[in-house]
């Protein structure tokens, strides 16, 4: 499976991207406060919050804490209307002290490389000595991997970004294995899951390797295996990624219009994973 | 009362940007980016400069574009609704360019330590990171206390921080409002402030509401009128945020062409004397306005 099919609208009327917002809101409880990234993960909110979780309170790294939507769809968490009528609108050490105090309880973050243990890199491909391509960096993510309660990981399932070690840590998952979080000092956290074009994977409580839990309709778990850079451990009773609801597609399309994110049939919302 | 410190947008940069400074900018982070400021600094072909912010959408990569900086301090440059910076990432890849890699967290901290005048400040993030690999400013440090890892950050002072608001007096004085990132931190940790507003008001505006602040006026060095000097970020109260700008960019700032014909379109015509909001256009203007008012109810500073 190409990345690229992944992309395209499925016969039942939703794309990959929509199945992965829905997954991403799903890992989202109500009442809770939520660190809210980019992309994917800002609809991901949106529609938790319109559905399953209206208690849910947004906590946004550059000043803003809100616990309604924004009155109209937003492409970026700067945008006006997410401003218009938030709670709090403040400096980023204000948001970043909630998290540090251990107050956020979910965070999203995005990753170009990721290992068995949740590592992940937002810098530099092929090391930072002599980088073959310099990403964008970590901007809040490193804080939010080491201070949330739990972070939500999403990005693209390739063999290449799902590799054995890699090249760089922007934000700590679990290090080498367990005991490493604690032993390096980080006070609390992990991730929880990653959610990919492919499938969801949770981390072995005991191990804290990344272990495929369920799969999306039509991938098999020997396609993700494939696309995987290490020998991937799968849950017993491997489970199928449940569609979004004609509710949760509804929410969506109300939050992308336009189908930026998320796609349309005439253009794949390739963006939204930040495929670099 | 202070002396004015109105200057023309010129005026400000070639008096308090010298080459080889530290600059803060776009310290808001997606809000109130300095661009009018920053395309200033490409007129007049500023060098050496060492860049420092939480997030750049876009703003760095124009000036790495431009030649006008040797380093960068920053925790994400990028372009937030497109992903990479082109620019940044060629000159990182081609080693032309130094980088400090932050994390939000430790960016405030490093700016936060500058402002509250002390060597540094302790965090709990970054620990087990590989920002340590490629930021000789932050340090594991065991807290004196409770024994308990720490990551020091260094203490940044630049010299200057260039910040844009949505109204300022002739002084210095000023109201911001909206998501402040650490426009606070920056300000207060900088050697020099330049303001460019959107307004031009009365001291007793700004008096009138002075939690408002964020820099009082006697830490400012500038104030330059620059109505339309956030575009294409989006100003609190003024204008929203014109995406289409940032997709455009990220298209043309894919090769050195494309960046020159960018360059010759938005930047260089205001040197001719063409005032930013024209070259923007009426239409394009109207496009971006608020539509949906929502003005705060006034509170009471009497006695």
């Amino acid at each position: 499976m190409k990345t690229k099919d992944a992309f395209e609208t499925t016969a039942s009327g939703y794309t990959l991207l929509h199945l992965m917002v829905t997954a991403a809101a799903r890992e989202v409880f109500d009442h809770e406060t939520v660190f809210v990234g980019m992309r994917l993960p800002l609809l991901g909110f949106l529609l938790a919050k319109s559905t399953h979780a209206p208690h849910a309170v947004g906590v946004y790294e550059l000043g803003v804490v809100r616990d309604t939507v924004s009155p109209e769809p937003i492409l970026t968490m700067g945008d006006l209307p997410n401003l218009s009528g938030a709670s709090w609108l403040a400096d980023t050490i204000d948001m970043m002290g909630l998290l540090q105090k251990g107050l956020v309880d979910v965070s999203f973050i995005g990753g170009a490389q990721v290992d068995r243990f949740g590592n992940l890199n937002t810098s530099y491909i092929g090391g930072f000595r002599s980088p073959v391509t310099r990403l964008p960096g970590s901007g809040g993510a490193c804080d939010l991997a080491c201070l949330a309660q739990r972070h939500i990981i999403v990005m693209t399932h390739e063999k290449r970004r799902f590799k054995e070690k890699v090249d760089y840590i922007t934000s700590p998952g679990y290090g080498e294995g367990p005991g490493w979080r604690e032993g390096v000092g980080l006070p609390r956290g992990g991730p929880s899951a990653v959610i990919t074009t492919l499938g969801v994977l949770r981390f072995d409580p005991d191990s804290k390797e990344m272990m495929l839990v369920s799969v999306h309709p039509g991938v098999s778990a020997e396609t993700v295996q494939s696309h995987t850079g290490w020998h991937l451990k799968t849950a017993r009773n491997l489970a199928q990624t449940p569609p979004p609801t004609r509710e949760e597609l509804t929410v969506i399309r109300r939050f992308d219009p336009g189908g930026y994110w998320t796609g349309t049939e005439k253009s794949p919302g390739e963006k939204a994973l930040g495929v670099f | 009362m202070d002396s004015a410190k109105r200057l023309s947008l010129s005026e400000a940069v070639s008096r308090f940007v010298q080459d080889g400074d530290a600059v803060a900018m776009g310290c808001a982070q997606e809000t109130l980016i300095p661009f009018a400021a920053g395309h200033e600094m490409i007129r007049r072909q500023k060098k050496d400069l060492t860049l420092i912010g939480p997030i750049s959408d876009i703003l760095f990569d124009q000036l790495v574009g431009a030649g006008c900086v040797t380093e960068i301090r920053a925790a994400w440059i990028g372009n937030v609704i497109t992903g990479s910076a082109y620019h940044f990432r060629r000159a990182v890849e081609e080693k032309t360019l130094r980088i400090k890699d932050h994390s939000n967290l430790t960016l405030a901290m490093a700016l936060k330590a500058g402002a509250m005048g002390v060597p540094f400040m302790p965090t709990r993030t970054a620990l087990g990171s590989d920002l340590y690999q490629t930021n000789p400013d932050l340090k594991t440090l065991s807290c004196p206390f409770s024994g308990v890892p720490v990551t020091a950050v260094a203490a940044l002072t630049p010299d200057v921080a260039v910040v844009h608001v949505q109204r300022a007096d002739i002084f210095g004085n000023s109201h911001v409002w909206g998501n402040l990132g650490v426009t606070r931190e920056a300000c207060l940790a900088s050697r020099h402030v330049i303001l460019t507003a959107e307004e031009i008001v009365d001291t007793t505006v700004i008096t009138g509401d002075p939690n408002r602040v964020v820099v009082p006026g006697f830490r400012v060095s500038a104030v330059v009128h620059a109505p339309w000097g956030g575009h294409p970020s989006p100003v609190p109260g003024y204008y929203n945020r014109d995406h289409q700008a940032f997709i455009d960019y990220r298209n043309c700032s894919k090769t050195p062409e494309g960046f020159r014909a960018w360059r010759k379109e938005w930047v260089d015509p205001v040197d001719d004397g063409r005032a930013y909001a024209e070259i923007l256009g009426n239409a394009r203007r109207e496009s971006l306005a608020i539509t949906h008012r929502r003005p705060s109810v006034p509170v009471d500073y009497g006695y």
